[in-house]
């Protein structure tokens, strides 16, 4: 099992976040994270980057507790790409794609940062914009940008808290489509926050449906996404059909007809 | 028309290290002229002897060893060091309004200096005897971390913005400048005088003895944040990227606060409160070089130190022979900076 979540349960006070939570992922597939606002999907992705201290043994990669890794070796293993970044003082994109390198560096940045920092953002189609400092670009670039200094750290895990939420429906595809192919060409493990009900289920090998702090359903995409599910966790009527590229999920509120 | 990375990589650190030449021999031109200006003109020849070992005149020779030189050197590194602790500072809090003065350090500082001061003042005055002078500076460092330290932890109990920050740092400043003003009060007249002389900032007090406190302590603390530049770069992308980069934010963030605080209070205690260079040096350096701080950081030291340096030249200049406390010069550009600063601050960026 490549990354496994055992019983891990978390409480604020005297709220529980997360209740028992129980996942085992495997290396190349793409998981999404869904549920309404508030059910603790942030803090999930969020223990599981490590950002938040888990107590007891309780989330493992590659049968090793996630808290017997440096932090320097945890950042070689995993990549964080964040909701949304409150810019400090803004960096070019070139520099912000070479922060990713930093587990890998001292002070100088040798030839083979900057080959995989410039791989990468060939790939990502940043290379022209590598000298403009983030604040001048648009949502989607950011978006992108912020992948590429996660994919810099040539993680094997790849963790994106709601990484379309800002994004134009191009941008959205764009990234999705992107995630995918990493993890079926480089076998990345990839986990998603996702809000878009038919995108999470039209990229999405697997998919938690997290209530209330507990996973209420996981499985293959057509497997979560019934009627039943969905009116019980969200609240709302959905009718699902086929389309022609994935499925078809038409929500409305009980109360209306 | 695209160019590969390595080529816009290198080309941009040869700039930066263009821009950090450049305003490292600005900062020499500046200083020989500041050595040859005063009350007795020293030609740039008989300088030039005189600094290669060559004294013709032993006067001379003696007023440029032992009262200008020390005076320069004392201003470089004050400059230095107060615009490194602001640029740390700006960085570890996230935070553009961040710097030596705003946090209180230089308050607090200046409290623990005019405490020794008035409590050793028979034993030493500002023309201090060495163990005394360590006894200021020891005393200024406390007072130093104690109003850093008060001022981040209200912050913290707060929210951590901005306002709050601000608003403590004025807070604990006026608390212990209220504590300098009792000192002043209970104090007799030869530590008052002293107390008052010092209070206004300034380089009178420059001496060899003081500078051999302060060089290497500025020097190894800069070489120790140098090693952190990476962390502080990561630092700017948000704190739980920072982490999962593989920085540990905690040890970070403390190792750095304490040596800033080192760096500044110990200046602060040898030349008084000086303010301004450790918010405005940064951020014109920000402009000119970008925020990689294995460049921001010895550009901004480079930039307190012409800064501050030129200021004290103009203040002993202006109306010479009569010298007005640097202080007064620092804040008549850095308090419009300031306001500067204040209103054109983007929001969504700090909020």
């Amino acid at each position: 099992m490549y990354m496994q979540v055992k019983d891990l349960s978390i409480k604020y006070g005297t709220k529980m976040i997360l209740k028992q939570i129980q996942m085992n992922l495997q290396k190349g597939e793409v998981a999404s994270i869904i549920g309404p606002n508030g059910a603790g999907k942030t803090t999930l992705l969020k223990s599981m980057a490590s950002i938040i201290t888990v107590e007891r043994a309780r989330i493992w990669i590659k049968d090793r507790d996630i808290r017997s890794y440096s932090a320097n070796e945890l950042a070689k293993t995993l990549g964080y790409v964040p909701q949304h970044t409150a810019f400090g003082y803004p960096l070019t994109v070139l520099e912000t794609v070479l922060l990713g390198r930093k587990p890998y560096m001292q002070w100088n940045v040798t030839a083979h940062d900057l080959e995989v920092a410039g791989a990468i953002m060939e790939r990502l189609q940043l290379a022209e914009m590598a000298q403009r400092y983030m604040d001048e670009l648009s949502g989607g670039e950011r978006q992108k940008v912020l992948i590429a200094r996660a994919l810099a750290q040539e993680p094997e895990i790849l963790l994106l808290d709601e990484p379309t939420s800002a994004l134009d429906i191009r941008h959205q595809l764009e990234v999705l489509e992107l995630v995918r192919q990493l993890a079926l060409q480089q076998q990345v493990l990839v986990v998603l926050i996702m809000h878009d009900l038919e995108l999470a289920a039209r990229y999405s090998d697997r998919v938690f449906l997290l209530q209330q702090g507990q996973i209420y359903a996981s499985g293959r995409p057509e497997e979560v996404f019934t009627s039943a599910n969905m009116e019980q966790v969200y609240g709302v009527k959905v009718e699902i059909g086929q389309g022609s590229s994935g499925l078809k999920l038409t929500a409305t509120l009980p109360e209306s007809r | 028309m695209q160019r590969p990375i390595q080529a816009i990589y290198h080309g941009s650190v040869k700039s930066k290290l263009l821009i950090l030449t450049s305003l490292f021999l600005l900062l020499v031109l500046l200083t020989l002229y500041a050595v040859s200006q005063g009350a007795v003109e020293v030609a740039l020849p008989e300088l030039l002897a005189i600094l290669s070992g060559r004294a013709s005149d032993e006067m001379t020779a003696y007023i440029v060893y032992e009262i200008r030189l020390p005076r320069m050197v004392m201003s470089i590194i004050t400059g230095v060091s107060l615009a490194c602790a602001g640029a740390i500072m700006q960085a570890i809090l996230r935070n553009p309004l961040a710097d030596p003065f705003t946090l209180g350090v230089s308050s607090g500082a200046a409290f623990g200096a005019a405490l020794a001061i008035v409590a050793g003042t028979s034993v030493f005055g500002i023309n201090l005897v060495s163990s005394g002078q360590w006894m200021i500076a020891l005393n200024a460092f406390v007072f130093g971390c104690l109003a850093v330290g008060a001022v981040y932890g209200i912050a913290k109990l707060k929210n951590s913005s901005t306002t709050v920050l601000l608003l403590a740092g004025v807070a604990i400043g006026q608390l212990f400048s209220a504590g300098v003003s009792g000192l002043k009060f209970f104090s007799n007249n030869e530590a008052l005088k002293d107390l008052v002389v010092w209070l206004m900032g300034g380089f009178w007090g420059a001496k060899w003895q003081v500078l051999h406190i302060l060089l290497p302590l500025v020097i190894i603390s800069l070489v120790l944040l140098l090693k952190y530049a990476w962390d502080l770069n990561s630092l700017c992308a948000g704190e739980d990227v920072a982490r999962t980069l593989g920085v540990n934010v905690k040890q970070v963030r403390w190792v750095c606060l304490l040596l800033v605080t080192l760096m500044a209070s110990v200046t602060i205690a040898f030349t008084g409160i000086i303010g301004f260079i450790g918010l405005v040096a940064p951020h014109i350096s920000r402009i000119i070089i970008g925020t990689d701080y294995r460049f921001l950081l010895p550009c901004s030291c480079l930039m307190g130190a012409l800064l501050l340096l030129l200021s004290d030249t103009a203040a002993r200049m202006v109306l010479s022979p009569i010298e007005i406390p640097v202080g007064i010069i620092t804040a008549l550009f850095g308090a419009p900076f300031f306001v500067y600063l204040l209103l054109k601050k983007r929001k969504d960026y700090w909020a």
